[in-house]
């Protein structure tokens, strides 16, 4: 593909639209799919727990447990976004109703439309992100400290994060058969969430080095330590370069992977 | 003119023991309805997967409307329309949308692709569903918009791959003439089917494929003639005999005399006194029915194949 002709963007373009409509019907189960877990664990951990006496510490003394999180949680909404919002319905576009044919069969070579579902993954990943954030600063009852120390970081990192999300949603929609849809939950969203350094800074595992660097086979834990370093850089967190280019690196990565799986799926 | 198809030395090989089109040629000409007649498995959805850039050729060359299906894809895809075997509808559009969002991946911008869909729907009696659901439209409804939506880029060929396939007489019926009105408008039809009265009565010439290769090609009642004779009887028999095919076929007027399971089947070339000599020369055979009629599709398959198209 050496030129991307107009009617290309046209085509893609009408996809986005479709994407759009589809998900303003949908809003309102977008948002509880985004909110329901962020908002329990923040109610929880944030909320009943100080209340109830007890305490969760998992950063430097005089930080709330809820500033720690906040990033993270951000960080997780994006993700889960980005796989139930591409690799769910591809999943099933692509293995039970074929219903991916007519976009397959549009003017515009196929691997652009799995790209779009990559862009409009990432598309969905930002809304998350933005409808997660206040409602994790609003709901804990303990001060949560949030500061944006650098605006250009805080763009790359929610641009590249939700990048690597439809990326991920896009080569997990075209591998994972309808049939293990659930299945994917367990073995894929469950150990990536908690093993993302989410619920905790990721320089806090240094006990544990086995796992500091096992995890860091993990896309989310660069998307959590890089919100992380936009939104509470008092907290440990890595430096810039290791989780830009991680990200850098997991969108074109899982993306190259779903592209090529897209064309084999649709093209025998 | 240029052909709307043409398929040269088309193969396609999925594994080495499975050849699903095997060294096929063919051409399209425009503004014809082609018929591709065969059984399941004889190659013809691979044909139109290839055809319509959905399958990548092994070895071979197809053009749609001169234009490569390997060299530019979306060129090609451009300038056709497909209606699969299957309900590929976007079921979370409702009909309206489905035609609309077409409009708008073929690159009309939102007014014309606004006007164009309140045309289809208008064309294809579909306003008063425009507002559904795929999953709440009957099967030959969702065939009905997949046509709109096929067309709506006013396409220069339409692929109809077994397009009445599970659908209920009625609906087939509605259907045959929905692709009868779209030959007016000067658009070229492929056609695949297992179906031979749909072969029959919609396509102005077609093609009867069985296992990837090209068996006969004709209009239809060229096919017929090609069977070589004017009637053909079918004798019910209890204890059909070689020796009995051997006495029938040397009948007057009989050309061929071939054994079923059930009976003897006799080509003949005119059936002026053959019933009752025939009749007399089965006696104590078990003659228990009869049937005459006249060639069909389906006798054209039979003598090529040895075989029934029945599935």
């Amino acid at each position: 593909m050496t030129e991307l002709p107009a009617s290309y963007l046209a085509s893609f373009w009408g996809m986005i639209l479709r994407d759009l409509a589809v998900l303003r019907r949908g809003f309102p189960q977008f948002i509880t799919r985004t909110v329901m877990n962020p908002l329990l664990f923040v109610f929880i951990f944030t909320y009943v727990f100080p209340h109830i006496g007890q305490q969760i510490q998992a950063g430097p003394a005089g930080v709330s447990y809820a500033t720690v999180v906040v990033p993270g949680l951000v960080a997780v909404g994006m993700v889960f976004q980005g796989i139930s919002a591409v690799a769910l319905p591809l999943s099933m576009e692509l293995g039970v109703s074929r219903e991916i044919e007519d976009r397959v069969l549009a003017p515009l070579p196929v691997a652009l439309v799995a790209i779009e579902k990559l862009v409009f993954g990432a598309v969905q990943g930002v809304v998350a992100g933005a409808v997660v954030f206040p409602l994790v600063m609003v709901i804990p009852a303990v001060p949560v400290a949030i500061h944006v120390a650098s605006w250009p970081l805080l763009v790359s990192v929610v641009l590249l994060a939700s990048l690597t999300s439809g990326a991920l949603g896009l080569a997990l929609g075209t591998i994972v058969r309808p049939q293990h849809i659930g299945l994917m939950f367990a073995v894929v969203v469950v150990p990536i969430t908690f093993l993302g350094c989410v619920y905790y800074p990721w320089a806090l595992l240094h006990p544990l080095p086995w796992l500091q660097g096992l995890v860091l086979l993990n896309p989310l834990v660069y998307m959590s330590e890089g919100l992380r370093a936009a939104l509470t850089p008092d907290l440990p967190h890595m430096p810039a370069w290791t989780f830009l280019s991680a990200l850098t690196i997991a969108t074109v990565v899982l993306g190259t992977i779903g592209v090529r799986m897209f064309l084999r799926r649709t093209i025998a | 003119m240029t052909a709307a198809v043409r398929v040269d030395g088309l193969s396609k090989v999925y594994s080495p023991d499975i050849r699903a089109v095997d060294g096929l040629d063919l051409e399209v000409r425009q503004g014809e309805i082609f018929g591709l007649l065969g059984p399941n498995g004889a190659g013809k959805t691979t044909t139109v997967g290839v055809c319509t850039t959905r399958v990548r050729p092994t070895a071979g060359r197809v053009l749609v409307c001169g234009v490569d299906v390997q060299a530019d894809p979306p060129a090609v895809r451009r300038r056709i329309g497909v209606v699969t075997q299957f309900n590929t509808l976007d079921r979370a559009c409702t009909v309206r949308e489905n035609l609309y969002y077409h409009c708008r991946y073929f690159g009309l911008g939102r007014t014309d692709a606004v006007r164009r869909t309140d045309e289809l729907l208008g064309q294809l009696r579909l306003q008063e569903r425009a507002a559904m659901f795929p999953a709440q439209l009957s099967g030959g409804l969702a065939q009905r918009v997949q046509i709109a939506r096929a067309i709506a880029h006013r396409p220069e060929v339409l692929f109809l791959d077994e397009p009445s396939a599970g659908l209920d007489p009625q609906s087939r019926l509605a259907l045959w003439e929905l692709v009868e009105g779209l030959r007016t408008s000067g658009l070229t039809v492929l056609l695949t089917t297992h179906h031979m009265e749909e072969a029959d009565r919609l396509s102005d010439r077609l093609a009867i494929m069985d296992h990837g290769r090209l068996l006969a090609i004709g209009t239809p009642a060229e096919l017929k003639r090609q069977v070589g004779a004017a009637t053909i009887m079918d004798l019910h028999l209890e204890r059909p005999s070689p020796e009995l095919v051997e006495r029938l076929a040397a009948l007057p007027g009989v050309k061929e005399a071939r054994l079923l399971p059930n009976g003897i089947r006799l080509f003949a070339t005119g059936r002026d006194g053959l019933l009752p000599r025939a009749v007399e020369l089965t006696q104590g055979a078990g003659l228990h029915d009869l049937r005459v009629t006249e060639p069909t599709l389906e006798t054209v398959f039979i003598t090529l194949t040895g075989r029934e198209l029945r599935d």
